[in-house]
């Protein structure tokens, strides 16, 4: 099994806020991440697919391929973007890093045809990324 | 669907490597510039991956205040700007090799009440790094 891993940026902004909350829970659950206007990131996202090289073409899949649907599915999604109030597939959640993360798996899931998506990594900062796997896939 | 959630911080400490079951000589072969005698010192990178499902009502799987507050309580105070041989209790005994600081940083942070502890990985060079997940490490069956 080989796990081929390609790297994208995108640039976001969010907020962090529970309309389920009052304003002072949300402040204190939230903190600055619940700021009215936003605030944005440099997100670095991850991902990796596991599967065997073809035996023809060598490869696991088409790395263009994987780049395309990247493309398609996440930077035109998100980049430079809001995600609170532009992108439909995150509305009615908390964009934290974790849901984001999640929504990333769902929309790449059924794109990948050939190898099986293995895990989604997105950075939210250097400091702090979450790692999306399979069920049972987690190691 | 399984979200692992992770955080880096850092911790400067000094450590010198020298185990009391060990001769001099023994020592200076097995552990070479690292047995210097009055040690020596690293820019250790911890980082903290829990899991859990994310909560519905937060998007979070982990409150990272809470984390940082835990891991700053149970391992920061402990350990940060300090010698380990000689500050650290765990070291007193125990060869400070950052093996046995990965695992020692791992059992102070399994009880962290916010998520379940995956596992810690640590670097004490950017060139050197530990992981440990505990004795029931799924990876390694």
């Amino acid at each position: 099994m080989i796990y081929l891993t390609r790297k994208i940026e995108f640039s976001a902004a969010h907020l962090y806020h529970n309309s389920a909350f009052s304003a002072e829970e949300n402040r204190r659950i939230f903190g600055k991440c619940n700021n009215p206007h936003g605030h944005g990131h440099n997100y670095v996202l991850e991902v990796t697919v596991a599967g065997a090289p073809d035996p023809t073409t060598g490869m696991v899949l088409d790395l263009k391929e994987l780049k395309e649907i990247l493309q398609r599915e996440i930077i035109d999604r998100m980049d430079h973007r809001f995600l609170n109030y532009e992108v439909p597939e995150l509305a009615g959640q908390i964009p934290t890093c974790e849901n984001i993360a999640a929504t990333i798996w769902k929309l790449l899931e059924p794109r990948i045809t050939r190898g099986r998506l293995h895990r989604v990594r997105l950075y939210e900062t250097p400091d702090l990324f979450v790692d999306c796997y399979g069920d049972g896939d987690a190691r | 669907m399984t979200l692992h959630l992770t955080r880096r911080y850092s911790l400067s400490a000094s450590h010198r490597l020298h185990s009391p079951r060990l001769g001099e000589e023994e020592n200076q072969r097995t552990y070479g510039k690292c047995n210097n005698p009055y040690g020596h010192g690293h820019n250790y990178v911890v980082e903290v991956s829990v899991s859990g499902p994310a909560d519905p009502a937060t998007g979070m799987v982990a409150h990272l205040g809470e984390l940082d507050a835990f891991v700053a309580r149970e391992v920061l105070e402990t350990f940060d700007h300090k010698y380990l041989n000689e500050d650290v209790a765990a070291f007193c005994e125990r060869v400070p090799t950052t093996e046995n600081l990965c695992i020692e940083i791992y059992n102070r942070l399994r009880a962290f009440p916010g998520a379940r502890l995956e596992r810690v990985r640590l670097e004490e060079t950017s060139l050197n790094s530990f992981e440990y997940a505990g004795e029931s490490d799924r990876r390694a069956s």
